[in-house]
C-alpha cells in the first residue's frame, strides 16, 4: 500500500507500471486491477477555468488517506492499493488523482476503488482554488456526498 | 506547554492568519479555542475541525500539546 502527495505533474500509467514492477514480481494471485484517474477539466460550474491550485494539510491528508485505505482493506479482499494526489499549481488535462487497486477478483477491486475515491473526496483535506479565464480566483465550495453503495 | 491552532484554505484567507498559539491553562472545547482567537466572529457554517489530524466535533475537549485545525469542507479528487 502506498500514498503519495506530488507537487509536480505525474504520469499515472508510468506510476502504475513502476509500482507493479517493484511490488508484484513474486505475486501471482492478482486477478483484477482497477484504476481511477481524475484529471483537471477546463470548465467548472459554468465557467472556463485557466488553472487551479490545490492546497492540503500535510500530515493530516496522509493520515486520513491511510485510514480510508485501511477501511477498504477491512471491507474487501485486496492485495494492494496505490493512491497518488497532486497538490500545487495544476493545468487542464493534468492528472489530479490516481487510485489503483489490485485484488484477486473484480468485485473487490471495483468496489474498493470506488469507495476509496468517494471517501477521499469527502474526507481527505485537499482544497481546490480555481483561476478563471477572466483572472478571478475562487475556492471550490461544492462538496460531493460520500459513497453510498446500492 | 501550548495549543497550536491552524487554519486552512478559504478560512485562512478569511481570517488572515494561518496559525495561532495558545498557552495551555485549562481544558477547553474546540469551539472555545475558536472564540479565544476570533472574538466576535461566528465560526463559518460547515467549518470542519480536527485535533491532532483527526476529525473532531466542536464540543470536543482539547488537552495540552494538541494541534487544533479549522478548515472548510474538503474538495480534493
Amino acid at each position: 500500500m502506498a500514498i503519495q502527495i506530488k507537487t509536480e505533474i505525474f504520469d499515472p500509467f508510468e506510476e502504475i507500471q513502476a509500482y507493479q514492477k517493484k511490488k508484484f514480481a513474486d505475486i501471482k494471485s492478482i486477478g483484477a486491477s482497477t484504476i481511477f484517474i481524475g484529471t483537471m477539466r477546463d470548465f467548472n460550474e459554468g465557467a472556463p477555468i485557466k488553472s487551479m491550485t490545490l492546497d492540503y494539510y500535510p500530515g493530516m491528508t496522509e493520515k486520513q488517506l491511510d485510514k480510508i485505505i485501511l477501511s477498504a482493506q477491512q471491507q474487501w479482499q485486496l492485495i494492494d492499493c496505490l493512491v497518488i494526489h497532486r497538490v500545487g499549481h495544476i493545468l487542464p488535462n493534468e492528472p489530479i488523482v490516481l487510485v489503483a487497486v489490485w485484488s484477486s477478483h473484480r468485485g473487490d477491486a471495483y468496489d474498493a476503488n470506488r469507495f476509496i475515491m468517494e471517501k477521499l473526496k469527502s474526507e481527505a483535506p485537499f482544497w481546490k482554488k480555481e483561476l478563471l479565464d477572466n483572472n478571478q480566483a475562487r475556492w471550490v465550495i461544492k462538496n460531493t456526498n460520500g459513497y453510498t453503495p446500492d | 506547554m501550548s495549543i497550536k491552532v491552524r487554519y486552512f484554505a478559504s478560512l485562512k484567507e478569511k481570517i488572515g492568519r494561518s496559525e495561532d498559539t495558545l498557552p495551555y491553562l485549562k481544558p477547553m472545547t474546540i469551539y472555545e479555542v475558536w472564540h479565544h482567537f476570533n472574538v466576535g466572529t461566528t465560526i463559518p457554517e460547515n467549518t470542519l475541525a480536527a485535533v491532532n489530524m483527526d476529525y473532531a466535533s466542536l464540543d470536543s475537549l482539547i488537552k495540552d500539546g494538541d494541534e487544533v485545525a479549522f478548515f472548510p469542507p474538503v474538495t480534493g479528487g
